[in-house]
């Protein structure tokens, strides 16, 4: 395809340029990777997966998967318990890796660079595609402060203003005038809503150019759910986000594309509004009106 | 519908009443007969002992048979020195590999491992001072507080191995998770945030370990040996708080048996401080929850 060629338009991949062309206080969204996509022919797309497969052992959790991933929108993938969504996502930044036995074949291209080429460094992957998890994760042993710098200071970087840059990523994630006068308070006190939402904000203080969503919303309650969909919305001017829920309300109201995952296969991709109201497929169609799943 | 007399009145609630009434004193009372040996060790070993201690007793050396006074300053340096020396050696061999299991589980050098560590933690101590005996006092020729210190590490090395990998199973995978998703290298998520988290528990295990080692005798029999004098240097035999106390409490002299409850007082000082230290540090320096 299109997005092929120019490999070496990213460089901070291939380990030969480290963290220090990405310094660690550039503002969120300003000047986001614009180096990086000049060249690519069509920069609407940030990852394009092509003929993905995966499996555990002998269980082939994801039978070729072909799906672009558009920039600078929400795309939520959704599709009954065991259709390999979470596996999906999980190898766009290669945290299916973690996972023994896991294997993965097929392409996806970040920015045209295939991230699963045995050259590329998978740390380095995961810093520019950040991930947030089912269960919010907090550091148990970090405060507040220390979660949203953790990423950062694991990763060796230095931080020229610490304080400046905690509370813009907690601000972002409009978690700041809840906890500014807490800040040394251990992350794990705060309430699940908000362990969520310091969790985003420890992701988004990587300034990562993808932000992968494990159902994020699944073990919060209504109230935490709508802050957090309501911060999805605003990523989406700075990041480009993928989002996995078996809530298809929360799909509905949060994403631009929706893909619809069943049995390990992509049944039907396109805009959101296009699959909640006039899907072409049949079985789109009974999963979202609640026939199966 | 269900009323209040079958709530309460019939045979099978007064009998489950009864029965855990019955538990509940039965475990009760297995606590307290637990605690009436420490309990009467730490009480009798302070009645005895603490009238033998004075300054004397940690800065002086042994006197002559047939005088009184003098101290254990040597054999408590010595103490400190082994069980130092062993901290050293078995300390980060210890962890390491207990971080090794963990994060390895299934291999099979892993399994011979962790196999290896469980019969070691069974072996009898003055079996490791044979071990020691055979391969450092033979080929050096002299006893050494090396060949001591090398015994005791020998000793901690399967307890803080088996700790180390409990604890570090018992950190969920989420954080594991949580620190590979910022893209943070597998050593540094597993050093900083995995072995962090697990640091308390590991601490109390080591702590144990020490307090385990400091106590031994049978295996400083025939490696550190003992000595009258303060000790020369690691390559020399060293004084230690166990084997004095066993060499003055088989004595005949009553000024001997005084001095030996007074290291015995020491030493169980001694392992409480360290544990009551352990807690202090480990503290969570992060408040809440």
């Amino acid at each position: 395809m299109t997005a092929k060629a120019d490999v070496s338009m990213s460089p901070p991949l291939l380990g030969v340029s480290s963290s220090e062309d990405e310094p660690a206080t550039r503002v969120a969204g300003e000047t986001r990777a614009t180096g990086r996509t000049a060249t690519t022919k069509d920069e609407s797309i940030k990852i394009r997966v092509e003929e993905l497969r995966a499996s555990y052992g002998d269980a082939e959790v994801l039978k070729g998967i072909t799906l672009p991933i558009q920039s600078h929108k929400v795309t939520a993938i959704i599709g009954p318990s065991g259709c390999g969504k979470s596996t999906f996502i999980r190898c766009l930044n290669r945290m299916h890796e973690v996972t023994p036995g896991a294997r993965a074949a097929g392409r996806v291209l970040l920015d045209g660079l295939d991230i699963n080429r045995e050259d590329v460094d998978p740390v380095r992957v995961r810093r520019r595609v950040g991930m947030v998890f089912q269960k919010p994760n907090p550091f148990p042993t970090m405060s507040i402060r220390d979660n949203v710098l953790a990423g950062l200071r694991l990763n060796g970087l230095r931080i020229k203003n610490p304080d400046a840059l905690v509370e813009r990523a907690l601000r972002h994630v409009a978690l700041w005038d809840e906890v500014k006068d807490v800040l040394s308070r251990a992350g794990t006190s705060l309430s699940g809503g908000q362990q969520q939402r310091l969790c985003i904000a420890r992701t988004l203080a990587l300034e990562p150019e993808v932000v992968l969503m494990d159902e994020p919303c699944s073990a919060l309650d209504p109230v935490a759910t709508a802050h957090v969909e309501e911060l999805i919305h605003e990523l989406r001017e700075s990041y480009t986000i993928v989002i996995v829920t078996h809530n298809m309300q929360q799909a509905a109201r949060v994403a631009d594309f929706t893909a619809f995952f069943y049995m390990g296969l992509l049944v039907e991709y396109d805009l959101t509004d296009v699959i909640f109201t006039r899907p072409k497929e049949r079985r789109t169609e009974d999963y979202i009106t609640g026939r199966f799943g | 519908m269900i009323g209040e007399p079958a709530m309460n009145g019939d045979a099978g609630y007064r009998r489950r009443k009864i029965t855990d009434a019955i538990f509940r004193w039965l475990c009760g009372g297995a606590v307290l007969l637990a605690l009436v040996p420490l309990a009467s060790v730490l009480y009798y070993v302070t009645y005895r002992g603490i009238g033998g201690v004075d300054l004397d007793f940690f800065t002086s050396l042994p006197k002559p048979v047939g005088e009184t006074g003098g101290g254990m300053g040597n054999a408590l340096s010595g103490t400190l020195v082994l069980v130092g020396m062993a901290c050293l050696i078995g300390i980060p061999i210890g962890v390491l590999a207990g971080v090794f299991l963990a994060e390895f589980p299934g291999s099979r050098f892993s399994t011979v491992v962790r196999f290896s560590a469980d019969v070691m933690s069974g072996i009898p101590s003055i079996t490791v001072g044979i071990f020691a005996y055979a391969v450092v006092v033979l080929p050096m020729g002299r006893f050494s507080a090396i060949a001591g210190s090398l015994a005791l590490a020998v000793i901690m090395l399967p307890t803080v191995t088996r700790t180390t990998e409990e604890l570090l199973r018992l950190v969920p995978g989420t954080l594991r998770e949580a620190a590979l998703g910022l893209g943070v290298s597998k050593w540094r998520a597993t050093l900083w945030i995995v072995l962090r988290t697990a640091a308390p528990g590991i601490i109390t295990g080591v702590m144990l370990a020490i307090a385990r080692v400091g106590g031994e005798s049978a295996p400083l029999l025939f490696t550190a040996f003992n000595n009258r004098f303060w000790s020369q240097g690691i390559d020399q035999p060293i004084a230690s708080l166990p084997v004095q106390i066993y060499t003055y409490a088989v004595s005949p002299f009553e000024d001997w048996h005084r001095q030996a409850w007074a290291a015995a007082f020491v030493l169980v000082a001694l392992v409480l401080l360290l544990n009551v230290t352990a807690k202090v540090l480990v503290r969570n320096p992060v408040r809440g929850k």
